[in-house]
């Protein structure tokens, strides 16, 4: 299987509260609350890092799960947020979203 | 020349002028927000100056009314706002605070403009504008909110005597300190009045469902934070602007306890509202 990077797309705020990953998107006003899982893999976004080393280093490690399980689970997080427009990915590395904007802060 | 009435607007100590030339207009203005009036003399005015001012034009009768219920643009073009929907189209720039409106003879263009333009204010001082009804008890304020439906107007009319109604409708919220204020609005429903003119600390905020037997829980800072942002009034699609509205939402849920208050049109709601 050939590198996945993924990295926040523009035009979203997103914070971090109790645990969770809380993104509104400008254009259409649309509210996204992520699960602790899904937080994990938003927070490790950062276009350079491929989704199996965060899910071997990020996911398995913080989370009681299986490597196989993780990855077909991150995978899964990876699509539903990237079709949503949430998340930017290509089998190249990516150039971070203007961290002003996105969640640098969550 | 004719002479030009101003109606200055006072909402969250931000007082806004609205100057016209035509007395009809000024009179409806008059009417819509008579309890937020302030004097038009910026010495004598005990909140100063106003922070905005606004030129208002009507729109000739052509027997068309304009659709309200068209969709609203706000958009941000080279440093001035623009608006436009089916009754109007206004301008301002946020350097010289002064701009324009040229609307239809109604008092809902220049509502919407000052919702708009406190939105805006708002998103960069702490506070939002909230789809809520607010009344305050013993100096507190309780904020009730939901979509339309949910109970806000039901609830502000089933309070005690001893209590005041800041809005039934859109609730003014805002960090003084170290604590958030709740102000009344003039932001009333086309069959309501508007609110008190007056402010308090907000006490509690709760999200209203209805049922039969009353209830109310405690809402988690998370759950707090998105019933808030599915509720809050923004209008600009500005990614730095619901950043920061984001950031005063999440403040405000660490801030202020958050319920989920499940009731029935019944005034004895009022005795679980502390």
């Amino acid at each position: 299987m050939s590198d996945v990077f993924f990295a926040r797309a523009d035009r979203l705020a997103a914070r971090k509260v109790a645990g969770e990953v809380v993104i509104l998107r400008a254009d259409d006003s649309s509210l996204y609350v992520l699960n602790p899982v899904a937080t994990a893999v938003w927070e490790a976004a950062d276009g350079r890092t491929p989704l199996d080393a965060v899910v071997r280093d990020v996911i398995c490690r913080e989370f009681d799960v299986d490597l196989e399980t993780a990855l077909r689970d991150a995978s899964e997080f990876l699509a539903e947020l990237s079709a949503q427009g949430l998340l930017r990915t290509s089998d190249h590395p990516l150039p971070p979203a203007d961290p002003a904007l996105d969640g640098a802060r969550a | 020349m004719q002479a030009r009435a101003t109606v200055v607007v006072d909402v969250g100590d931000v007082p806004v002028a609205l100057s016209t030339g035509d007395p009809a207009l000024a009179a409806v203005l008059q009417r819509r927000f008579h309890r937020f009036l302030t004097s038009t003399s910026a010495s004598s005015s005990a909140t100063g100056a106003p922070a905005f001012h606004f030129d208002i034009s009507v729109i000739p009768d052509d027997g068309e009314e304009g659709d309200r219920d068209e969709d609203l643009q706000v958009r941000a073009e080279g440093g001035l706002w623009r608006l436009r929907r089916g009754d109007f189209r206004a301008e301002w720039d946020p350097e010289t605070r002064r701009g324009w409106i040229h609307q239809r003879l109604s008092p809902y263009a220049a509502d919407s403009v000052l919702r708009i333009v406190h939105t805006l204010l708002l998103s960069r001082a702490r506070g939002f504008l909230l789809h809520a009804s607010s009344v305050v008890r013993n100096g507190r304020a309780f904020l009730f909110t939901g979509p339309s439906g949910a109970g806000k107007t039901t609830i502000a009319r089933l309070a005690p005597s001893d209590a005041a109604v800041l809005t039934d409708e859109i609730s003014y919220v805002r960090r003084v300190g170290d604590r958030y204020m709740a102000y009344g609005t003039p932001f009333a429903g086309e069959l309501s009045d508007s609110g008190e003119p007056i402010s308090a600390p907000v006490a509690a905020v709760f999200g209203l469902a209805w049922a039969s037997d009353p209830s109310h829980e405690r809402l988690a800072e998370g759950a707090a934070v998105q019933m808030l942002m599915r509720n809050i009034l923004f209008f600009a699609a500005d990614p730095a602007l619901i950043g920061d509205l984001l950031d005063t939402a999440c403040d405000f849920a660490a801030a202020v306890p958050a319920f989920r208050l499940a009731f029935a049109p019944d005034a004895r709601v009022w005795s679980t509202i502390q």
